[in-house]
């Protein structure tokens, strides 16, 4: 809401006060502000100057010379502007002026012709081209009316004039007027108030004559009001008036719609206006439009209406669609003799429903669908006629038609002064209190400990006990309220699951992994860049309504394909190497479509790639991440049929018997899809689960005592056998004494024959109670060396 | 014989002298006291000696013997010492070539911020709460006293699913969880990603990370929020930072306010990251509506409770220093690798 602090001025005396400090207080009382503009600081040495005589350019078809008198000299100005006349009053900027976009004013030759300055325009005083008047979009700005020759325009047009711009909050729609900011500034700085003039010196007839009004839909219109003006005159207002409505951000169009405008302004009331004559029967009948109905606004549309859009007929059939925009054959144009005027108030939820499905917007609607109390529609239609006859645009008639059907009536809320100081935490006296109400106009009576408080009509936001602690609260202001802590001690925590996020993250930092973020939605595109089976339920996701756009309209079924974006975007920009991860939730619908909550599982997704990674590095970390974790059972079993991963690469892990992830390198068609030519290696974890089987408490181990026993067993294997199958054979058969076995050689070289491999293992053997006899080591050394012959058909080296 | 004696120990020195190498000396020694040494064969054939010479010729023997002994260890701990050192020095290197170095994993920012976030409240004695990404509209608007009409629920604003559906604006739903389940004394955060209509581009990302904070007791005041938000602003920003509590306007507090801290950047002076005010607006707060306490079954003249929120992206962004808010989220390793 722009406010120029002239205007306000008019409600309010606050030309006395710094701009800062204006601003600064109504800040601290609830009135956010998003910046200041002053129109003078834009431009210099711009003053008032008349045309004396105007001549053609000798050296140039569009060029005009004018004689312009600027009160201590008479200038000479080359100009192309066309709309200016001998005697016109016009803003002349001197030699060495400065003009709004900054350009300086120097004295030159135009094509020969000596030129001392120049007429300017709106725009050039730094005006918005949208607030300017269609007559002076193009041109030199017109003067009307005396002035002083030489005056600075800065003075003459009032243009040294700090427009605040306030952020108006949804609770105070009575704060987007004039008016509205006026009681706030009045309020906050314990000011008098000066209502807007109302007076109306000559009334003729009766307005009953004139229309009548019936409202057939009263709980789509609360009230309904008409005034009727004779004789209108239209022309173009009083600058005064033109001047104000710019700088508050509106455009000018002729008086009496600059007066319905400059009201709705100062009291936040839509005000419309219908050539009376236009009107059949001379009636109004406000009421639901029946389906179909046709009716074409201001704008030469025509809108087809449904029986939800409340419509303003006359006795043959709708003239506007209320609350939102008039109709093309009653508005009011040049030649319009006799206006009617309409003061009235709809119902919030339908003006919003109603502009929503007719896609059709306005100032007015807008203004409608935030809330305005129906108080203010007498008040509001005096002030018009008062204007009006004011600016001579019009004779006023007698009275006024207000039909009224839904009356509000002033509420009394009681407020406990205790409650007050209880929730706020301060000791503001019932006094105290009740002054800062009544500075606010709302009426207060203390009635023992309870202050019984009646809010004005015009506020709607003041319906229970609690929306006064917060007037009390801005007005007494919260930076007097004191600091202070709640009492008490409370236990504060993590649960045991954020505690072993915290422990996974610190796991993988260790093993040099890096951790992503990415977005929760993408595109439904990645289940076949996955290569996913037709089948994959993966490819069951939650979709929204109402997306960004394609690329974010699938809630993430895996975590998969927004790292091989994140690998993508790292490998174009010539990155050599990388491992990341990315701990987040993936979503899975219940129903499709989607009915009931979905799941939200958490999984982790590692990822890396570069010259030194290979699938057992990256087993590696799975490993550490799983063992940290306290998970030391799991199993890789090789997966074959995955179609996002290489056949020969790919492993399912599994643990206590659950599928809990998968790890391998990327099937080099998806990475095609992800536009990398490059191995790049995957792990993908059910977190849930791993977070279930987890196991983080530590029970001390007792160092060995006693020496250990080694031996060595290399074995010629088929390359078909596992690691695992011959380990497996080896704890099998190794005894208890049998504590570590490793692998710690895999050669498949020249002495190799065909179709076989040379496996190497070291066995330790220790026992906890005593040193062990070679005797024992060896007769199990032996036993292992035998099975693993018998059942995978293998030789010792 | 001794006449032999005293020439074996004057050559033995004199080898032993010249010797240069470990072995040379081992030689020596294998020479002189070895198992056929000539001292050792001396002292062996002793028992061909005539009576009177034995003892002269066993200690003559012995003496020479340790002598020669003697001079072998000392001069083995000589070369032992040259040794080393000529080692010492072949061992010289260049200290200036780079290390090899360790790459560990770097924690995301925002991730590091909520945690750093998290430890600051925590010590308050809060709670870390969480909640689903996919919320009712009840537990996002309704029960936060969110009008019907309120501009946030349009789709052009608010992501949904279906008419109950959507994907939470704010972690607040969270506290609405929190306050359902639990009686009062209530004190928790909830950090978390919220999902907002808003283009991708510097200043806007449909995606984001909050943080809200919800207590709930009996005698909560304002001026325990007052002071209990302040406590924090020190704690994220600095020990010399001021709060400024403004008026404004949430569905779900009454009264409201917005809270500026001064400028971490120029302690309030005027800068270009508060845009010359010295004030940065940092969070939203204030008294739970009673509303809203009801509505989860919270007795309102019971208890009372405060409630803030603050935009984490936001907030990192201005910490170190970050243009974009889409660099938070392209993930580019040189980027992850700066925290």
């Amino acid at each position: 809401m722009l406010v120029p602090i002239n205007w306000l001025n008019n409600y309010v005396k606050i030309d006395d006060m710094s701009i800062d400090h204006l601003e600064k207080e109504l800040i601290m009382s609830g009135s956010n502000t998003e910046g200041v503009v002053n129109l003078a600081d834009g431009f210099e040495n711009i003053v008032i100057g008349q045309i004396e005589t105007i001549e053609s350019h000798p050296n140039a078809d569009t060029l005009f010379v004018m004689q312009v008198n600027v009160g201590s000299e008479k200038i000479q100005i080359i100009t192309s502007a066309t709309n200016c006349n001998v005697n016109d009053y016009v803003p002349v900027a001197l030699d060495g002026a400065v003009i709004a976009d900054g350009t300086k004013i120097k004295k030159g030759k135009l094509r020969g012709e000596t030129s001392e300055g120049m007429l300017c325009s709106l725009e050039e005083m730094g005006f918005n081209k949208s607030v300017i008047p269609q007559k002076y979009v193009h041109g030199i700005y017109i003067l009307n009316g005396e002035y002083t020759l030489g005056e600075a325009i800065k003075t003459a047009l009032k243009l040294d004039d700090p427009i605040v711009e306030f952020e108006i909050t949804p609770n105070r729609p009575d704060c987007l007027s004039m008016l509205g900011m006026a009681r706030e500034t009045a309020a906050t700085f314990d000011k008098e108030l000066s209502l807007p003039e109302l007076s109306i010196n000559k009334e003729i007839e009766d307005v009953n004559d004139y229309v009548t009004i019936k409202i057939q839909d009263e709980d789509l219109c609360a009230r309904y009001a008409g005034r009727v003006i004779k004789n209108v005159e239209i022309k173009e207002s009083p600058a005064w008036l033109q001047l104000a409505l710019m700088k508050a951000g509106v455009r000018p169009t002729n008086n009496v719609v600059d007066i319905t405008n400059y009201i709705m302004l100062e009291y936040g009331q839509p005000i419309h206006a219908f050539d009376l004559d236009t009107l059949e029967g001379n009636q109004i009948i406000v009421r639901r439009a029946k389906k179909d109905e046709k009716i074409i606004t201001l704008d030469d549309v025509e809108r087809k209406l449904t029986a939800d859009n409340l419509v303003i007929c006359d006795a043959k059939q709708p003239v506007a669609i209320a609350g939102i925009m008039g109709g093309d054959e009653t508005e009011v144009k040049q030649g319009t003799k006799n206006i009617l005027i309409e003061v009235a108030n709809f119902d919030a939820k339908n003006i919003r429903e109603s502009s929503k499905s007719l896609g059709l917007r306005s100032e007015a609607s807008s203004r409608y669908e935030k809330g305005i109390s129906p108080s203010i529609v007498k008040d509001t239609a005096d002030r018009v006629c008062h204007l009006i006859e004011k600016l001579g645009a019009g004779t006023i008639v007698k009275g006024i038609v207000d039909k009224y059907p839904r009356k509000v009536e002033e509420q009394s809320i009681e407020v406990r002064v205790n409650r007050v100081n209880d929730l706020l935490g301060t000791k503001i006296s019932a006094e105290e209190m009740m002054a800062i109400l009544e500075k606010l106009k709302i009426k207060a009576q203390l009635k023992d400990d309870v202050i019984v408080a009646t809010p004005p009509l015009f506020r709607l936001d003041l319906k229970k006990e609690i929306d006064f602690v917060e007037e009390i609260a801005r007005i007494f202001g919260y930076e007097n309220i004191e600091k202070t802590l709640p009492e008490g001690n409370t236990w504060g925590d993590r649960t045991y699951s954020q505690k072993l996020e915290v422990l996974t993250k610190e796991i993988l930092f260790s093993n040099g992994v890096s951790e992503i973020t990415t977005y929760s939605f993408v595109s439904p595109s990645i289940l076949d860049d996955l290569r996913l089976s037709k089948e994959s339920y993966l490819r069951r996701f939650v979709e929204l309504e109402n997306p960004l756009g394609e690329e974010f309209s699938m809630m993430r079924t895996t975590l998969l394909a927004n790292m091989l974006k994140v690998i993508k975007n790292n490998y174009n920009r010539n990155i050599k190497e990388a491992r990341l991860f990315e701990l987040g939730n993936i979503f899975v619908p219940k129903q499709v479509p989607v009915i009931d909550e979905p799941y939200e599982k958490k999984r982790l997704v590692i990822s890396s790639y570069g010259e030194s990674e290979t699938f057992f590095t990256m087993k590696g970390v799975l490993e550490n991440v799983l063992e940290g974790l306290g998970l030391n059972d799991y199993r890789l079993l090789k997966e074959t049929n995955n179609p996002t991963y290489h056949p020969g690469k790919c492993a399912t892990v599994e643990s206590k018997g659950k599928v809990i992830g998968t790890i391998g390198e990327m099937h080099p068609k998806t990475m095609e899809n992800f536009d990398v030519d490059e191995r790049i290696y995957m792990i993908d974890l059910d977190y849930d689960e791993i977070l279930d089987q987890s196991d983080i408490d530590i029970k001390f181990e007792s160092i060995p005592k006693y020496p250990s026993i080694e031996r060595d067993i290399a074995l010629l294997v088929k390359k078909d056998i596992s690691h695992q199958e011959i380990v497996d054979v080896i704890n099998d058969y190794g005894g208890k004494h049998l504590v570590k076995v490793t692998l710690f050689d895999i050669y498949e070289g020249e002495q190799i024959d065909e179709g076989y491999k040379s496996m190497a293992y070291n066995l330790i053997f220790r026992s906890k109670e005593r040193t062990l006899k070679e005797k024992e080591v060896t007769k199990k050394y032996e036993l292992v060396i035998k099975k693993i012959e018998e059942e995978l058909d293998a030789e010792l080296r | 014989m001794e006449k032999k004696l005293d020439l074996i120990l004057e050559n033995a020195i004199k080898a032993i002298d010249a010797s240069e190498t470990l072995e040379e000396l081992e030689t020596i020694r294998v020479k002189y006291l070895g198992k056929k040494g000539e001292v050792t064969n001396i002292l062996k054939n002793m028992g061909s000696l005539p009576n009177e010479m034995k003892p002269i010729i066993g200690k003559k023997g012995n003496i020479t013997r340790n002598k020669i002994e003697g001079k072998l260890k000392k001069y083995k701990k000589v070369l032992e010492e040259k040794q080393l050192e000529e080692q010492l020095r072949k061992e010289n290197i260049d200290v200036t070539i780079p290390g090899i170095k360790r790459e560990r994993g770097h924690q995301h920012p925002i991730s590091k911020m909520v945690d750093e976030l998290s430890d600051i409240f925590i010590g308050m004695g809060f709670m870390v709460a969480e909640g689903p990404e996919i919320e009712t509209v009840y537990n996002n608007f309704d029960a936060l006293n969110s009008p019907e009409d309120h501009p946030s629920r349009s789709q052009s604003d608010t992501f949904y699913i279906n008419d109950e559906l959507l994907l939470r604006t704010q972690t607040s739903p969270v506290q609405i969880r929190t306050m359902i389940d639990q009686e009062p004394p209530i004190k928790v955060i909830s950090p978390g990603r919220c999902f907002r209509f808003d283009e991708l581009d510097a200043t806007h990302s449909p995606m984001f990370h909050q943080i809200e904070g919800l207590v709930v007791d009996e005698n909560i005041t304002m001026a325990d929020l007052k002071g209990t938000l302040d406590l924090i602003a020190k704690r994220v920003f600095g020990e010399q930072t001021k709060t400024k509590f403004r008026p404004h306007d949430f569905p779900f507090t009454e009264p409201s306010a917005e809270v500026d801290v001064t400028c971490f950047k120029c302690g309030g002076e005027g800068c270009r990251f508060c845009s010359g005010n010295g004030w940065i607006e940092i969070l939203g707060c204030g008294m739970v509506h009673p509303n809203v306490l009801e509505e989860c079954g919270i007795d309102s003249e019971k208890y009372s409770g405060f409630a803030f929120g603050m935009g984490i992206d936001r907030i990192a962004m201005l910490k170190y220093e970050i243009d974009d808010i889409r660099i938070l989220f392209e993930n580019d390793v040189r980027f992850l690798k700066q925290f």
